[in-house]
């Protein structure tokens, strides 16, 4: 049953040296207050998997605290390359990262396995692509009805995952709408779900009944956080902050402008602070 | 600008906008293949169904989108699916007509490279990767590709085969039991290519207004093949153009945020 926590208690009931981590949204509801408050928890060893690791996980890479990446586009969407996931990479700066690479197909199809509590998922891909030469985990298997020979990937569980969402109701039911992305998948994929949210309404009672909801017993804990996905956006409360994204790219590109960076915005910082952040975000509409 | 009125890059877009119809399902890359395919829909093509991999399907934005999942594409699309939804569904189920993608470096035989310039394991660049490109260029029923000319870009060998395209020519695909066309038209700044249709070597078939045969090979890493019947696209129309700055004016103002409080509706800014 879903208990309700603030961010700080639901990141160190839940998140643990070592741990193999989601922090998911495609684009959209990206949990950046809960990467920062993991960020302020100074976490080590963890094995982060994310299809589009974007800011958050070049700040996580940038503070020296993961061991290993798992992802498919290692990008600032829109802008270009993630530069400290880069130094991590090419010159083993702050340390060596670990990765395992994979096409966007193939880690959406393995969290979707991880969430029917399958080992692997089996789809049609990987046709002529060299990443099955570097990567070990992309292997495959033949339909014993067809003889199709098909590409094989481990399913994706993490420790725990964690998501932002738009609302939870008083019984800690979630509910996800606009671009869905993976993060259903990731949260039952995962051990332990913890999802951060705009607001706590009473109920669902008004709601179209498809809309993307957890039950309060798939979720382990929420905490309330508005903006929390900054600068990513909240569908219906708040506008993607591109501006941010752009100007990360020169923040990132320096590691000492990334370290005062991170110092400033991140360990100085709080949960509390996103609100400010969307004020002028908020939609008009 | 040249002397004729427009830019490479603009007579790029408007060349591969023109290549998609009414009718296409069109999975679309981010970059040059959204300004084309967004050019097409608000010119001749506005029944185009346009496909963005973060689960919009039948997007219709009123700027180009920074990334694959603004909000501005949900909130203009004709449904939003999950994104395992989207690749095993709609583009694992073949219901995509063209892929249309981007290339850091493309060889002759259109294999794309999108992860690394070097070594994998110790790579001199380490780029974004391939995101949904690896199945898209193999589910989609054909792919066209749009990049700007550069040595650096149009290599003999690219680095890593992110997204494979007709691999070492002929009929490499379906030796890999790949059933699909694969890349089918590239549109460069300076000319249109088509595969050879045994060889499946790129080919020039159209150079752009006022572009000469030694430009296209300066800027190119492989030694080019001219087609014997050369043909000249047609200029951009005055309409194509208007489209096309009207469109990149209002989403550089925008991402740089100063439309924000002006735009009803937009959820990216």
């Amino acid at each position: 049953m879903a208990k309700f926590l603030p961010l700080s208690q639901a990141v160190a009931d839940n998140l643990n040296n070592g741990d193999t981590v989601a922090f998911e949204g495609f684009t959209h509801l990206i949990p950046t207050a809960a990467a920062h408050e993991a960020i302020r928890q100074g976490f080590r060893d963890l094995t982060l998997v994310r299809m589009t690791p974007d800011l958050v996980y070049d700040q996580m890479i940038g503070m020296g605290m993961a061991k290993k990446a798992i992802f498919s586009y290692a990008g600032n969407p829109g802008v270009g390359l993630l530069r400290r996931l880069r130094d991590a990479v090419e010159n083993g700066f702050p340390h060596a990262l670990e990765i395992e690479e994979h096409s966007h197909a193939a880690m959406a199809n393995a969290y979707e396995a991880g969430a029917a509590g399958l080992p692997c998922a089996i789809f049609r891909g990987y046709r002529g692509a060299e990443l099955a030469r570097v990567n070990p985990n992309i292997r495959s298997v033949t339909c014993p009805f067809t003889g199709e020979v098909l590409a094989a990937v481990p399913s994706v569980r993490p420790d725990v995952t964690f998501i932002h969402a738009q609302k939870a109701n008083r019984r800690g039911d979630v509910l996800v709408e606009g671009i869905i992305g993976i993060q259903k998948e990731a949260a039952l994929a995962a051990r332990r779900a913890v999802v951060t949210v705009e607001e706590v309404v009473d109920n669902f009672n008004d709601l179209h009944p498809n809309l993307t909801v957890l039950p309060n017993w798939s979720v382990t804990a929420i905490s309330v956080v508005p903006g929390g996905a900054h600068p990513s956006y909240a569908h219906g409360y708040y506008v993607r902050d591109n501006a941010s994204y752009l100007e990360w790219d020169e923040i990132a590109a320096d590691r000492d402008r990334f370290s005062a960076w991170m110092q400033k915005n991140v360990i100085e910082k709080s949960a509390d602070d996103f609100a400010a952040r969307v004020e002028q975000l908020r939609n008009v509409a | 600008m040249n002397e004729l009125g427009f830019t490479p890059n603009e007579m790029m877009t408007i060349a591969a906008s023109r290549a998609l119809k009414g009718d296409d399902v069109c999975f679309v890359g981010i970059g040059a293949p959204s300004a084309a395919c967004n050019v097409a829909r608000l010119t001749h093509a506005p029944d185009i169904t346009l496909i963005y991999e973060s689960g919009t399907i039948g997007t219709a934005p009123d700027v180009l989108p920074l990334s694959i999942g603004d909000g501005e594409l949900c909130d203009t699309a004709v449904t939003t699916v999950s994104v395992p939804e989207m690749f095993r569904y709609w583009l694992q189920g073949g219901r995509i007509s063209i892929g249309f993608l981007g290339a850091a470096q493309l060889d002759k035989f259109g294999n794309i490279n999108t992860t690394v310039i070097g070594d994998y394991a110790h790579p001199r660049t380490r780029l974004p990767g391939g995101g949904g490109a690896p199945e898209i260029a193999t589910s989609s029923k054909e792919i066209y590709i749009t990049m700007a000319q550069t040595k650096r870009g149009m290599v003999e060998k690219i680095d890593f085969y992110t997204s494979f395209g007709h691999g070492d020519g002929g009929d490499h695909r379906q030796r890999l039991g790949i059933d699909t066309k694969g890349p089918t038209l590239l549109i460069t700044d300076l000319a249109l290519w088509k595969p050879d249709p045994v060889t499946k070597e790129f080919t020039v078939v159209s150079l752009h207004p006022g572009v000469a045969r030694d430009k296209v090979q300066e800027t190119c890493g492989w030694t080019v093949k001219f087609a014997d019947t050369l043909e000249e696209t047609p200029a951009p129309t005055e309409l194509e153009l208007k489209t096309l700055r009207d469109l990149k004016a209002r989403t550089d103002a925008a991402h740089k945020g100063v439309a924000l409080s002006a735009k009803r509706g937009s959820r990216d800014g």
